[in-house]
């Protein structure tokens, strides 16, 4: 478990590294090995950021298929921002609705209410337990299942795979 | 091809700056402060991401000398993650002092919920 924490943080630091450098010679990737490892074993020896992540190949996969989702979500949220704000008479029916969540891992419901706040006419305020609590621009059902079904399902079916 | 590139980078930054511009007029046209956030948090994301990736697009001739498209990318990715939760802040914050929902609201199960002592109330911190 510790290890796999270790390993996480390795391989984001080493992206950060690679970006930033933007060079494939071998002098830089090793100078960034070596500075990504003592990072990681520095920073996170001790922390539990990634301990529900999976690294299966299923995963992996999930996650980038979960990119592709919420880049059209955000894509669809846009259109749908436009529409609202630059329409004369402004369709707005806000109000603030409780959905319910199924995920167990802190960093899967990180994601979720990031993902939650960038998609379309939704934004979360408050976590309580297993309640989010979303403000949400056009209430289409004000019940708890059917909010539930039509902001977090989309979402939550991919990051439980990705976080067991 | 450089030049094709360049020409689709153009396009996505004026998308950005339209997007950018909505969030401006959102701000104003909003009714409440929640409604502001969110439309200014929606916006305000696609726009500076398209911006970025725009100006990636038109630096890509020159991506072997200089390394601004990896810039861009972690630029990209440190906005996608540290942009909503800001913005959560700041409504949470709203929600806290008491900021009242405009007229049209037509539901508000966090009111109801604290009522019903089911969660505490946020503080104001």
């Amino acid at each position: 478990m510790k290890f796999k924490n270790i390993f996480v943080a390795f391989l984001v630091i080493l992206l950060g590294w690679m970006l930033l450098t933007w060079s494939l010679e071998l002098q830089s990737i090793l100078l960034g090995v070596g500075i990504s490892a003592v990072l990681s074993l520095l920073l996170c020896g001790s922390c539990t950021l990634f301990n529900e992540i999976n690294l299966t190949p299923k995963a992996f996969a999930y996650s980038f298929w979960y990119l592709i989702v919420f880049l059209i979500e955000l894509v669809k949220a846009n259109i749908d921002v436009t529409r609202r704000v630059l329409s004369p008479s402004m369709p707005i029916n806000p109000g603030i609705v409780k959905v319910e969540t199924t995920l167990k891992s802190k960093m899967a419901r990180l994601i979720l209410a990031n993902s939650i706040t960038l998609t379309p006419g939704t934004f979360t305020i408050e976590i309580n337990d297993d309640a989010l609590y979303v403000h949400w621009i056009d209430v289409e059902s004000d019940d708890v299942e059917g909010a539930t079904k039509a902001i977090v399902s989309k979402f939550e079916k991919l990051l439980e795979v990705m976080y067991g | 091809m450089g030049e094709t590139i360049k020409l689709i980078g153009e396009i996505f930054l004026l998308i950005g700056s339209f997007s950018l511009m909505t969030a401006a007029v959102g701000l104003l046209r909003m009714p409440d402060v929640y409604n502001r956030v969110q439309t200014g948090t929606k916006a305000s994301t696609l726009g500076a991401l398209m911006s970025f990736v725009g100006l990636a697009m038109m630096s890509f001739d020159h991506w072997q000398e200089t390394n601004w498209v990896g810039r861009f990318l972690v630029l990209v990715i440190f906005i996608l993650l540290t942009n909503p939760v800001s913005s959560h802040v700041l409504m949470r914050a709203a929600y806290a002092m008491k900021i009242p929902l405009s007229k049209l609201t037509s539901v508000d199960k966090l009111k109801e919920d604290i009522n019903n002592k089911v969660l505490e109330e946020p503080k104001d911190e």
